[in-house]
């Protein structure tokens, strides 16, 4: 298995009023290629902080990466320039945003958005751009291309839009994906049907995925692997099927409790909750404050990932 | 599903019937508290009309001939009425239809007022784009005290100043007028459209166009001082705001250039607010030019407007003012329709 992106001592921190936080710290993360990778953690985590890292559209200040590695087909992309990124975003790396109802530009049509971009990314003509523009609303399965393509975002819905960013998203034959809660922000109803062709699509063009949730449930119906991200750094990663057949870390087991069935007692979520004044401790494990396991040493010291059989690896001294 | 756009023509007449309708409002408003503040004022018309040696019967005729024996009301009826025939009465001190007045004195302020403005988008939409994109390094500092200083200090002391340095110190820029007097005596001044750089430029009579230009430059530049503030702080504003939002990094994230990303994303999420205020702050420059217009002999309506209040010839005032009211509601509906042309906004 050859390695498409390879992390490695990642630590990304933002510059606020009290001082600067640590939001993401990797040790190391690789996604090979042809393989969805799921990324699963609570608000807050650093999800969508690391989507922006990997293309580098951090807001800078406030953020700024301290240290690390990110390689991209071998090539560290924290070391590239704005203009090398310019011919990666889009062409060889591609994101779905979290948000369809911002994403969007409220002031161009939908087609003056999509051709905009093969226009630029492939060098293809007006004419052309606008018959690969309605293949595209083809391919999301966006019924009458003609007419969505000329109307204004506000006047799509949700689930039109996200389609519409998904088409932008593969249209340029990008080899990895990056999905950041792509169904997070729609109607339940229509949730089904957008996961289902974002699925699809993987499947017919073999894109590599980093495809972040969440929830376990969620992440599951898209990945192989999957990595539950806690406070910044990575507490648990394996298959889907060791995470969520024999969840190791305490984080994970109340993360996968956490999601709302009722075969599945209720538990407190107040207690996974994130609050915002609670500070990270100097030292120690960053799970510890909330953790109903903790012994004195997850206090003192902090835990390293460690392998605990097959694929699997937990960060916990327990 | 019917598109919202097909709805939207017969909505957006509707919106400017609307708008004009209440314009004519204003205006009558306008003309109905002008005339009687003009009236109020203690001042004898019918002797100005005469002149200053009429005989006691002389000026009685002139108030039957000009209908000021009648009361207020009929004569602010008859002035309205008059109004919608385009007759806005004689001035007391030339005896000159006030029409026909204006029309001389009109096109040299409209000329000033609209290639300045003109200007001042052309110069501050970039320098608030420069600005919002170098947010808090030199180029942006530089700007800000730019704009700042361009619409806070007083107008005719930029003009004075400007008079100073370009004419008086370097003599590359003449004092005031619309032509040098030599120019005005050797060659034969084109009227076609009354705008007097359109007109030569047209005509294509270049040494009179590039009189006009010089001409122009200091009057141009003070009137345009302060819209080029007000446009570059807006855009600045107004773009700042916008680099932050997700749409424009989803931009970044499809690859697209950084060009792309500013000036076209980015801007143009920004002129709407921008262009309303432009437009609403011609209102605002015309008035201002007025008093550019003394300090630089500009042959427009603010020397019209100043000889006409000094004398209280009341229908030389009406009419100014008028105008002044019609390009405000005027500007005011365009900055309307400008607004209800994004298509977020629903009429
Ligand atoms: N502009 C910012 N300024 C300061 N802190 C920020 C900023 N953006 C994000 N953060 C911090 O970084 C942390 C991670 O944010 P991020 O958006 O990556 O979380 P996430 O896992 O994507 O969460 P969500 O599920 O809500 O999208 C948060 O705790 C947040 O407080
Ligand atoms: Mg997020």
């Amino acid at each position: 298995m050859t390695e498409l992106l390879k992390i490695e001592n990642l630590k990304v921190n933002f510059r606020t009023f009290e001082g600067v936080t640590n939001v993401l710290n990797l040790e190391s993360l690789s996604v090979a290629k042809g393989e969805s990778f799921g990324l699963v953690g609570e608000s807050g985590a650093g999800k969508t902080t690391l989507a922006y890292t990997i293309l580098k559209l951090l807001p800078i200040p406030p953020a700024f990466v301290e240290s690390g590695v990110i390689n991209f087909e071998g090539e560290n992309l924290l070391k590239k320039s704005e203009g090398e990124m310019q011919k990666i975003r889009g062409k060889k790396v591609s994101m779905i945003f979290q948000d369809p109802m911002s994403t969007l530009n409220p002031v161009f049509t939908t087609g003056q958005q999509i051709t905009r971009v093969l226009q630029h990314n492939q060098g293809l003509h007006k004419a052309q751009a606008k018959k690969r523009a309605v293949e595209l609303m083809n391919l999301v399965k966006l019924p009458d291309p003609e007419n969505i393509l000329s109307k204004y975002p506000h006047e799509l819905s949700g689930g039109q839009r996200q389609r519409i960013i998904i088409a932008l998203a593969f249209s340029c034959g990008a080899q990895f994906l990056i999905a950041d809660e792509p169904t997070r922000n729609l109607d339940v109803t229509i949730q089904a049907g957008v996961l289902q062709l974002i699925a699809e699509l993987i499947r017919e063009t073999n894109v590599t995925v980093l495809f972040i949730g969440n929830n376990l449930e969620l992440v599951s119906l898209i990945c192989d692997r999957v990595g539950i991200l806690h406070r910044g750094q990575l507490v648990e990663l394996g298959s889907i099927k060791e995470v969520a057949k024999h969840p190791a870390h305490p984080y994970t087991l109340t993360l996968l409790r956490a999601i709302p069935k009722e075969k599945r007692e209720k538990i407190d979520l107040t207690q996974i909750a994130l609050k915002a004044e609670e500070r990270l401790a100097e030292k120690g494990c960053r799970y510890a404050g909330r953790c109903l396991k903790k012994e004195k040493i997850c206090l003192e010291e902090e835990p390293a990932l460690k392998h605990i059989g097959g694929t699997h690896y937990i960060a916990c001294h327990l | 599903m019917p598109s919202a756009r097909v709805e939207r023509k017969p909505k957006m007449l509707k919106f400017i019937l609307k708008r004009l309708a209440l314009g004519v409002l204003v205006i009558l408003g306008v003309v109905i508290v002008t005339f009687i503040m003009t009236r109020v004022v203690p001042s004898n018309p019918a002797a100005q009309w005469v002149g200053p040696r009429a005989t006691p019967e002389q000026i009685q005729a002139a108030k039957r001939e000009l209908g000021l024996d009648q009361p207020l009301y009929i004569q602010l009826g008859i002035y309205i009425k008059n109004l919608f025939t385009g007759n806005l009465g004689k001035s007391l001190k030339t005896h000159q239809p006030v029409i026909e007045e204006l029309k001389n004195y009109l096109p040299a302020t409209i000329e000033l007022v609209l290639l300045s403005t003109v200007i001042a988008a052309l110069i501050g939409l970039p320098l608030g784009v420069i600005s919002a994109k170098k947010k808090d390094r030199w180029l942006d500092h530089f700007s800000r005290f730019f704009s700042v200083g361009a619409v806070s200090l007083p107008t005719f002391w930029v003009g004075l100043f400007l008079q100073l340095i370009f004419y008086r110190w370097l003599g590359v820029l003449p004092l005031g007028g619309e032509l040098s007097t030599n120019i005005k005596l050797f060659y034969q001044v084109p009227h076609v459209t009354g705008f007097l750089l359109l007109d030569s430029l047209i005509t294509g009579n270049m040494v009179i166009f590039k009189d006009a230009l010089l001409h122009f430059i200091l009057p141009g530049i003070t009137v345009a001082l302060y819209p080029i503030g007000l446009v570059a702080r807006m855009t600045r504003s107004a773009l700042l705001e916008i680099l932050g939002e997700d749409y424009i990094r989803a931009a970044r994230s499809y690859g697209l250039p950084e060009s792309t990303v500013l000036w076209s994303y980015a801007l143009k999420n920004s002129l709407g607010p921008t262009i309303t205020v432009l437009t609403l702050s011609i209102g605002y420059t015309l008035t201002n030019t007025f008093l550019i217009e003394a300090i630089f002999s500009w042959p427009g309506i603010g020397s019209y407007i100043a000889t006409s209040i000094l004398s209280l010839d009341y229908p030389a005032i009406m009419g100014v003012t008028i105008f002044a009211a019609l390009a405000y509601v005027v500007l005011n509906l365009i900055a309307d329709i400008i607004i209800a042309l994004d298509p977020r906004v629903r009429l």
